[in-house]
């Protein structure tokens, strides 16, 4: 049987098969222990391999130790153990993909464990769009170190030397003689590799052997189907919200009204006789409620009446006066360290100052885009066993190991007795709530000593998830009169003050409101655009501003899908339009000329590679080079094209979009999409191509619908009514995605593979609005392009 | 803040038997009636496939089938189920799945998953009713599934292929377009 079909459906599951992996073949012999490749493995081997539930300590898995990363079974089947985690994007298949060919292990006769922390290294989860550009590596390094070891195991017993044997499929083979041959599993299963790998931190971890030449690669680039679907699809796979234990009980938060709210007083006759009931748990502003089943807490959390006081200020201004309030804000001070990393200190080309004195003409602008949320698909759960006094928390957050550290240090126990375990779950895209969750249902475990789950409510999640910034840009273009931009200026203000970590102990919300404050709050971060255009005075600066409140408040702000990308590409690439617009020139061929007028490139080749996926977008899209906008039509539909590029880290995106814009209503549906995309070697072009197309609608998702609302001292925002998200009738009817990746760098044979899970979102959000401008003449600012805010802006312009 | 509904003394409430048929199985529990069918399905018999998402009827998590009707399962009270309930699970028989199952591997529709319950169900639903719908009848017949990875477009591509597989496994219905 192939482990294919052994893909274990529940993690526990995984574990034990994890376990027995080693022990079934030792038949739980003590074996003295050895320190050469091909050693037993001792039954202390195995039981300090994890994977059992209250078996602690659990000891971090060693990432310099080969075989804390692959095992071979008997069966000449392997099992990889990665320390990253797959929200969905496939990265787990491309993994499995990548280590069976340096393996040289057919792909059906591999498992993937993923990111729990007692059995897996710690690759620190996912995020940054860093699975396959950089944690993919140590995974390949260490499978062509295994093959390596094999190898010379093959070659010790058949008498050959390493490089007379031939390797396919887990089976070693003499190359003069094909009689002569020993498989993967008969050299090693049962036993350990014992090899100390070099390296000092995981993402260099190496062996002796060289990785394969992409070329040499079988399944890496690949539309291999994704591993996780089918279980998905069938409904039998163990999610994390479908993990039960016994005795395990329900909790539910109790949150706070509005933002910074001090709990007076708690009435809990007005719950102590419901069905089911068992606890109402509080500490400082922390409040939530313990019942035997999940309905029972729901109502129990709902009937718990709870008096709180309101803070002597407000704690933000509300969403409609949010622009106002940053305008004004004075900023906070810039970090004295590391300030360009929060791209804070002003960087200057040439001499802005003077060509915009000399100036043709001088174009300004300015535009808003508010906080947005996370919003997942489920609310925020976790569940957290305190059995032998220790703690596993089952989740589906993305850094499970982050979390390990954080809540043992919440709850003040050594970082060995507590175990993350990760399961699939709804994805979330960022620093969300899924970690508040956790941080809860294990204080609360702890507690009253029995497993819990606690699950955030629908309104909980969408009022208090963590939240991308509010950004306000202000841009400033100088035009020669020959129409070329000559001096740009861009200073972009965020409004991300006390920005909260990962897992940090001292930030989760549940932290916060039992009273915790770091020292000084996370300074926060701006961003500014990414692009490479040659403009030869350029001046780009940016700061950050805080709400009057910053704890306990839902206006948290946190990392969301490529962290304060689209704000700043937003203003940047409208901007660039306007100017384009301003000389009555078609804003491709505007772009082009500033991007062909550089002669030099950076390491990544990021300027020729822009060219190329903007031409690629165009000759998909057919794009007729005309300004904008375009001669207004007469009929209540108006149709317009907008485009608009930038990168994320080595990763290319140009994007294209049509939209029809309807003069009665002010709604705005982009007919047509082209995603024009390069990050280099595609591991699995299908899986790539659907990320990219599912990344491109969060951003029109984004562009279209996504704000998060308030008054002056909470967020209204609360359901998927209050908080609009595109739905099915808002597809496009039509979307291409053109996977450009190739290598304009002739001296490097071996292409590497960059980012993909975020950078398709960053572009979207300008596109939309130039092409609104494009079929309108009217320039929209300030995103979401609601049906209202749209309408509104047509009736001002006359249209 | 107010607290809801609330009297001093209050009664327990009252547990009722209650018989559920559920993927051709019968089951008999003591609940409280007025529990939506969503916990019962999933707490007590150890469902996996419809999932909460909002709790409101709102994303279409929770969705099971109810003669024929995808129905939101998070908002249906346990005992206001009269008729047979098919979830996620209950779509494939004898180990073949449901061709629109087969049509979300073919097309890869999901990412992470999470709302393909609510997906795969009302497009079941959908074309179990109208074997042969327009784009636009996709779209409006979906619009109550919601998928914040925007997995929308494959779903679409994937009902389209289960309408086609569909009608290719039995010719005589493929005749006939709905309106």
């Amino acid at each position: 049987m192939s482990p294919s079909s052994k893909i274990p459906k529940r993690i526990e599951d995984a574990l034990i098969m994890h376990r027995r992996g080693f022990l079934k073949s030792t038949g739980l012999l003590a074996v003295s222990f050895s320190t050469f490749a091909g050693a037993p493995i001792t039954e202390a081997d195995a039981q300090s391999s994890g994977g059992a539930q209250g078996a602690g300590p659990y000891h971090d898995p060693d990432y310099h130790q080969l075989d804390s990363w692959i095992v071979v079974h008997e069966d000449n089947t392997a099992t990889f153990y990665v320390g990253t985690t797959d929200p969905g994007q496939g990265t787990g298949t491309c993994f499995r993909q990548l280590m069976s060919d340096e393996l040289d292990i057919a792909f059906d006769k591999t498992a993937l464990i993923m990111g729990s922390t007692d059995i897996t290294v710690d690759q620190v989860g996912s995020g940054g769009s860093r699975a396959l550009e950089t944690n993919s590596w140590p995974m390949r390094r260490v499978a062509a170190e295994a093959r390596l070891v094999l190898l010379e195991m093959a070659s010790a017993r058949l008498g050959v030397s390493v490089d007379r044997l031939a390797v396919s499929d887990a089976v070693i083979t003499v190359k003069a003689d094909g009689s002569k041959r020993v498989t993967y599993g008969e050299l090693i299963a049962g036993k350990k590799f014992n090899v100390t790998l070099t390296g000092n931190n995981i993402n260099r971890i190496s062996g002796q052997a060289k990785t394969k030449s992409n070329p040499e690669l079988k399944y890496a680039g690949q539309s291999i189907q994704r591993e996780d679907i089918p279980a998905k699809v069938d409904g039998s796979l163990e999610w994390a919200v479908d993990v039960k234990l016994p005795g395990m009980v329900h909790a539910r938060n109790v949150k706070p009204p509005f933002a910074c709210a001090k709990l007076t007083g708690i009435d809990e006759s007005t719950v102590k006789s419901l069905p089911g009931f068992i606890k109402v748990l509080s500490k400082g502003n922390y409040v939530a409620v313990v019942c035997e089943r999940e309905e029972q807490a729901i109502r129990a959390a709902r009937q718990l009446k709870t008096t709180w006081e309101k803070p002597s200020i407000s704690p933000f201004p509300s969403s409609e006066d949010l622009f106002h309030y940053m305008r004004a804000a004075t900023p906070t001070p810039r970090p004295t360290s590391e300030s360009r990393r929060h791209g804070r200190e002003p960087v200057v080309v040439g001499n802005p100052d003077a060509a915009f004195s000399g100036a043709a003409k001088i174009i300004e602008a300015e535009y808003e885009i508010p906080f947005q949320g996370h919003t997942a698909i489920a609310g925020a759960e976790a569940l957290a066993d305190p059995s032998n006094g220790e703690m596993t928390v089952y989740t589906y957050d993305m850094k499970s190991y982050s979390m390990r550290r954080g809540i043992a240090d919440f709850l003040g126990m050594p970082h060995d007795r507590v175990r993350v375990v990760w399961m699939m779950g709804s994805q979330c895209y960022g620093r969300s709530a899924a970690e508040d969750a956790a941080f809860e249902a294990a204080w609360i475990a702890r507690q009253i000593g029995r497993p819990v789950r606690m699950q955030w409510m629908r309104d909980e999640e969408t009022a208090w998830d963590t939240k991308g910034p509010a950004f306000l840009v202000k841009t400033r273009g100088a035009l020669d009169s020959d129409g070329n931009l000559v001096a740009y200026d861009f200073h972009a203000r965020s409004c991300d003050y006390n920005h909260v970590g990962y897992n940090e102990p001292d930030t989760v919300l549940i932290a916060q409101l039992m009273g915790s404050r770091k020292a000084r709050p996370a300074p926060g971060s701006t961003s500014m655009p990414s692009d490479m255009y040659a403009i030869p005075n350029r001046k780009m600066d940016g700061d950050v501003v805080g709400l009057p409140i910053v704890w306990e408040t839902p206006l948290r702000t946190g990392n969301l899908r490529d962290p304060n990308g689209p704000q700043p590409t937003f203003a940047a690439e409208s901007f660039i339009d306007e100017l384009a617009a301003a000389v009555k020139s078609d804003p491709l061929a505007f772009r082009m000329k500033m991007l062909e007028a550089g002669k030099s490139d950076d390491s990544a080749f990021r300027r020729a590679r822009s060219i190329a996926v903007l031409k690629a977008a165009a000759e998909t899209y057919g794009w007729d080079s005309r300004p904008s906008p375009k001669p207004r039509g007469n009929g209540s539909i108006l149709t317009g094209r907008g485009i608009a590029y930038s990168f994320r880290g080595r990763t290319v995106v140009a994007q294209i979009a049509e939209v029809e814009v309807n003069r009665q209503t002010g709604h705005v549906w982009a007919k047509r999409l082209v995603c024009a995309h390069d990050c280099g070697f595609m591991v699995n072009p299908g899986g790539l191509r659907h990320t990219i197309e599912c990344c491109t609608l969060h951003g029109l998702s984004r562009a279209i619908h996504e704000e998060v609302q308030f008054d002056n001292e909470k967020v209204t925002s609360r359901d998927w009514f209050s908080s609009p998200t595109l739905r099915h009738t808002d597809v496009p009817e039509r979307i291409d995605i053109v996977l450009v990746n190739g290598d304009p760098n002739p001296d490097r044979p071996d292409l590497p593979p960059y980012g993909a899970g975020e950078p398709a979102l960053k572009p979207m959000l300008a596109a939309i609005g130039n092409a609104i401008y494009d079929a309108t003449g009217v320039r929209i600012r300030r995103i979401p392009f609601r049906d209202d805010r749209v309408l509104a802006a047509l009736k001002t312009a006359g249209v | 803040m107010e607290a809801v509904g609330l009297s001093s003394g209050r009664k327990r409430s009252t547990v009722s038997r209650i018989e559920l048929k559920v993927n051709g199985r019968s089951h008999t529990l003591d609940v409280e009636p007025s529990t939506p069918l969503l916990y019962i399905l999933r707490n007590d018999l150890d469902l996996r496939g419809p999932r909460f998402g909002c709790g409101l009827g709102q994303c279409g998590a929770c969705k099971v089938i109810i003669d024929g009707t995808a129905v939101f399962s998070c908002i249906t009270p346990v005992s206001s189920v009269k008729g047979e309930i098919t979830t996620l699970e209950g779509l494939s028989s004898n180990g073949r799945l449901d061709p629109v199952q087969q049509a979300w591997i073919d097309e890869q529709a999901p990412q992470c998953g999470f709302c393909q319950n609510g997906q795969i169900l009302t497009a079941k639903a959908l074309l179990d009713k109208n074997p042969h719908p327009t784009d636009a009848q996709i779209r409006e017949a979906m619009n109550g599934t919601l998928c914040r990875c925007m997995s929308y477009f494959r779903v679409q591509s994937a009902i389209k292929r289960a309408a086609k597989a569909m009608a290719e496994a039995s010719p005589a219905a493929g005749k006939k377009v709905v309106a």
